[in-house]
């Protein structure tokens, strides 16, 4: 099942090329995972922290190499995240003036990529995957984007590309710092070499920062970030969708994935570095945000700002905070998919996306801003949507962190810092709203004829992710019971949700 | 049983048949000599695995004293027959460039010994997988060189390659005459020519190191300039550029390949000398700076492919200088697969349109699938996992942190990143940039399969890369 999962998108990818009907071929595809996903949801087994549906296939016994892939709780969230943005995507796309086949495949092969690196057990197979969206998102920028695309797809590129070597040798480190009889890309081989403490204080702080900075740049955590803006502003809407709401989740499902439970000793040394550069996210990539005169740079620059909370999640190393940090990245993918979306089929009509040139649109199009108006609610963390609960269990978490200090610690300074962030995504998001579908209709749309709302049809995937972000708001509970047993074993049990 | 030197009989009896047929028959088409060649190293390489293994080298007296048949040298000759068996496919499809651009009276003048010579080069690049003796080093490299002194000038017509023919001509004589005087050195200090011999003769204290120590240090010289390291590199752009293209496939793939071998059992016997790990650290680091860098402004694929030679030798010479023989193995395997590759859909590309990056540009209109093996040769070089080139630099990168070379790993890293651009350069010309012409581009049979066969095992290899690790165990 879990094969098939990671598998539907790519063979259907493979397909298209081979000449199948593009459209129906992706939407079929992308509603198979979605529902199989949904199947396994149903026979998910929660209150267990064992990886679930466990398949596995020996690659090289003498690197202890295997693809053996499986769900526990954390990677089923993030797996049913790809499953519903990809949907989304697909049906998103339209009006794709050439290689057509091409650029579903590219998106499915992303999406199969994200599902692989998420449902992946073992540690070669989880970088391996999160590297097949590479070509295909250099490819989608290049040839169908927008705007700066040839800078912006060199420099996505190149910055994934460092980022996830430096990565390989944080994980080749990784694999090396175990004794040679425990050595294994397994990442339950390695949880019961951790737990044994076989892994060195020493080697946890080198390997740490290996991975921070690795997945950091992944991440687009400050100050690596200056790739995330003028990518999404530069790609197909679709593909930003993917990228930004699935792709990047793989660097922090990495941090919780391999520093919670492999290198705690190593999380602790770094915390303060960790904070000043979240901050950094959050506060200054937030002012940033502000000072946007485009709405596709003001999204991409808010998904690099959300980043930062759920760092402050994961730094926090409490289970209360780590859960809020996975919830949250659930419906910041959800969220900022949808929005990137509208904005997808706004510039579609006008051409054009400066706040200058737009405004008033709500009037002409009364669904979309209805649509891009719930994305923002939801992205700036109003009660109701799931990113509120995600927000407040990070605050919480990271305010009583796990690493039991003093009072009036660093972290209580920095959550204090962190909670003006949600000023500032209130005063950016609304203020984008306002220029584009509120006040005067912009004079360059008032002679035109045939501006119609989003196509009806589109209603479904809007419904689809608004409906799953109210869902989860109101019952986040369900998400906590399937992701907080992992981090249990490995955070301070005293600070339990 | 077979034995490991009967193969290299064979394939010198190949090579001399197939010039006597081409000397003895009129009105052949020339073409049915590569295939027979290509037949018969295929029979070879088949041959090749039901080989009885041979005497462990340190008990080895008479012709075994400088002959090794070793899992190594086994490895190595499958992977010279292969290399041979593929660049007479490029060939083929070569052979009207070749023709235009070779003087002779008749139509296909000159052909003949351009199928005929690889196939002796082939025995010289076995025989060199072997040879455990320096004397028989020597004598096998010579073997190569000479037939690639004939190969890389072949189509003389044409100025560059004449230019690539001196050059190669004039350089490759002088690391020759480095090669002989170092082993002169380490003869004079030691007494003997064989490898083993020489490595127990050094842990006599009584021995002049020093001596031994200069010795060694030219024969690296000539190695260098065999398998492109800086600062013995200067060659390699102009020579890869003026020889004719199936020939610079060979010389990047199957000189440097017996270049590393000859370095792998040169150095696996010095494990007392620390100097010579600094020394291969520093000439490592060199050449991946170098090669990254210059390979990051050009604009002909022919070029960018040399300097992109240099650099991963750079990334060879890191599983070297940590002593990693089956990480260097396995990447050679790997580059094998995508260098040809590349060169393979080269080959063809370049006779329709020229051999300048812009000259791909809309190839995914007029010939989806050789944009597709492009971009499979192209990805696999800068490294994407999935195929054979990542798991050769996850192996590097294994010995380097293993051996805790961090200016290694920190320079290894960033050069990835240069990769990364300049051969996504390739793969944007091919699927961004507007189409020129759009007539579609033919592809032979033969072309095809051969290329399929690199596509699938490029992948295969990137997946799966067992078969390679297990043969090295044999």
């Amino acid at each position: 099942m879990v094969l098939f999962i990671i598998f539907c998108p790519i063979v259907a990818a493979a397909l298209i090329i081979a000449g199948l009907p593009a459209r129906k071929t992706a939407l079929a595809a992308s509603v198979l995972t979605l529902a199989t996903t949904l199947f396994l949801l149903g026979s998910f087994q929660q209150g267990q922290r064992d990886f679930q549906h466990v398949t596995s296939f020996a690659i090289s016994p003498e690197w202890h190499l295997s693809f053996t892939t499986g769900l526990d709780g954390l990677s089923f969230v993030m797996v049913l995240l790809a499953a519903i943005v990809t949907l989304a995507a697909v049906w998103f796309t339209g009006g794709i003036d050439k290689y057509e086949n091409a650029f579903y495949a590219c998106l499915l092969l992303i999406s199969g990529g994200a599902i692989g690196a998420f449902a992946s057990i073992d540690l070669f197979f989880f970088y391996a995957f999160h590297e097949l969206a590479l070509i295909p998102t250099f490819l989608l920028i290049g040839i169908w984007g927008s705007g700066n695309r040839v800078a912006a797809a060199w420099k996505i590129t190149i910055y994934l590309a460092i980022g996830s070597f430096i990565l390989l040798i944080g994980l080749i480190l990784l694999y090396q710092s175990v004794p040679v009889a425990s050595r294994s890309f397994d990442i339950r081989a390695l949880q019961a070499t951790a737990a044994a403490g076989q892994i060195s204080a020493e080697a946890q702080r080198h390997i740490y920062l290996l991975l921070l900075i690795g997945f950091g740049i992944l991440v687009s955590l400050f100050p690596f970030h200056t790739w995330a803006p003028e990518a999404y502003a530069a790609a197909p809407m679709p593909a930003a969708m993917l990228h930004a709401g699935v792709l990047k989740k793989f660097g922090l499902y990495g941090l919780l994935r391999l520093a919670i439970p492999l290198l705690p000793e190593g999380a602790r040394h770094w915390t303060s570095l960790l904070l000043v550069l979240l901050l950094g996210n959050i506060i200054y990539v937030g002012l940033v945000t502000i000072a946007q005169k485009r709405l596709d740079w003001m999204l991409g620059y808010s998904s690099v700002m959300h980043m930062g909370y759920i760092f402050l999640g994961i730094a926090g190393a409490s289970v209360l905070g780590a859960t809020g940090a996975v919830i949250l990245m659930f419906a910041h993918g959800l969220s900022i998919a949808l929005l990137f979306a509208i904005a997808g089929e706004l510039r579609k009509r006008t051409d054009t996306l400066l706040f200058a040139e737009l405004g008033g649109l709500g009037k002409l199009m009364p669904f979309a801003g209805l649509a891009f108006g719930l994305g923002a609610f939801a992205a700036i963390g109003l009660p109701g949507f799931a990113n509120f609960a995600g927000e407040i269990m990070i605050f919480f978490g990271a305010f009583k962190n796990g690493w039991e200090m003093e009072r009036f610690h660093i972290f209580q300074i920095a959550t204090v810092l962190a909670l003006w962030g949600v000023v500032i995504s209130a005063v950016y998001m609304l203020r984008a709203y306002r220029k584009t579908f509120m006040g005067t209709l912009h004079e360059r749309f008032r002679s035109w004829k045939e501006f119609v709302d989003l196509r009806t049809d589109l209603r479904v995937p809007v419904a689809l992710l608004v409906g799953t972000l109210i869902c989860y708001g109101f019952f986040p509970q369900s998400f906590v019971r399937m992701i907080a047993p992992g981090f249990r074993t490995y955070l301070s049990a005293s600070k339990q949700p | 049983m077979i034995t490991a030197p009967e193969l290299e009989i064979a394939v010198l009896v190949l090579g001399i048949v197939i010039l006597m047929f081409e000397a003895f028959t009129k009105n052949i088409d020339k073409r049915f000599l590569a295939f027979a060649g290509i037949t018969g190293l295929t029979t070879v390489l088949v041959a090749s695995f039901f080989v009885a293994p041979g005497r462990p080298p340190d008990q080895a007296i008479g012709f075994w004293s400088f002959y090794t048949a070793d899992p190594l040298s086994m490895f190595f000759k499958q992977f010279a027959l292969l290399t041979t068996i593929l660049v007479l496919v490029m060939m083929i499809d070569y052979a009207p460039v070749v023709r235009r651009s070779f003087p002779g009276p008749t139509a296909q003048a000159g052909l003949g010994e351009f199928f005929a010579v690889p196939i002796f080069t082939c025995a010289g690049l076995m025989y060199m997988a072997s040879a455990i003796d320096f004397i028989f080093i020597f004598v096998s490299l010579e073997l190569v060189t000479i037939s690639f002194y004939v190969l890389v000038s072949f189509t003389r017509r044409n100025p560059a390659t004449l230019e690539a023919g001196v050059k190669y001509l004039v350089l490759s004589a002088l690391s020759t005459a480095f090669f002989v005087y170092g082993i002169t050195w380490l003869f004079g200090a030691t007494g003997e020519t064989n490898l083993q011999r020489i490595a127990a003769a050094l842990t006599n204290p009584s021995i002049e190191h020093g001596a031994a120590l200069f010795g060694m240090v030219l024969v690296l010289v000539a190695l260098g300039f065999k398998i492109a390291a800086v600062p013995f590199q200067i060659w390699v752009p102009d020579v890869y550029q003026g020889a004719p293209t199936p020939v610079t496939a060979y010389l990047s793939v199957g000189s440097k390949a017996a270049g590393f071998v000859v370095l792998l059992r040169v150095l696996q016997l010095f494990p007392t000398l620390p100097q010579m790990q600094r020394l291969m650290v520093l000439v490592a680091l060199l050449t991946l700076i170098y090669g990254n860098l210059a390979a990051l402004p050009q604009t002909n694929l022919k070029r960018l492919l040399a300097y992109s030679s240099i650099a991963h030798a750079g990334y060879l010479l890191i599983g070297v200088a940590c002593f990693d023989g089956p990480a260097v193995t396995f990447y050679l395997a790997a580059y094998l697969l995508m260098t040809l590759l590349s060169f393979a859909v080269l080959v063809i590309v370049a006779q329709q349109t020229g051999e300048e990056i812009a000259d791909f540009d809309g190839l995914a209109k007029r010939s989806p699938f050789l944009a597709f093996a492009m971009l499979i040769g192209m990805v696999s070089l800068a490294g994407v996992p999935f195929t054979a080139g990542f798991l050769g630099k996850f192996f590097i990168f294994n010995a380097a942190v293993a051996q805790g070379q961090i200016a290694l790993i920190v320079v290894g890293v960033i050069t990835v990143g240069c990769g990364f651009y300049y051969y996504l350069k390739v793969v944007r010309a091919m699927y961004w940039q507007s189409v020129a012409k759009t007539e579609q581009i033919p592809v032979s049979g033969l072309s095809r399969i051969a290329i399929s066969a690199l596509i699938v095992a490029t992948i295969w290899l990137g997946v799966y890369p067992q078969p390679i690790l297990d043969a090295l165990k044999r």
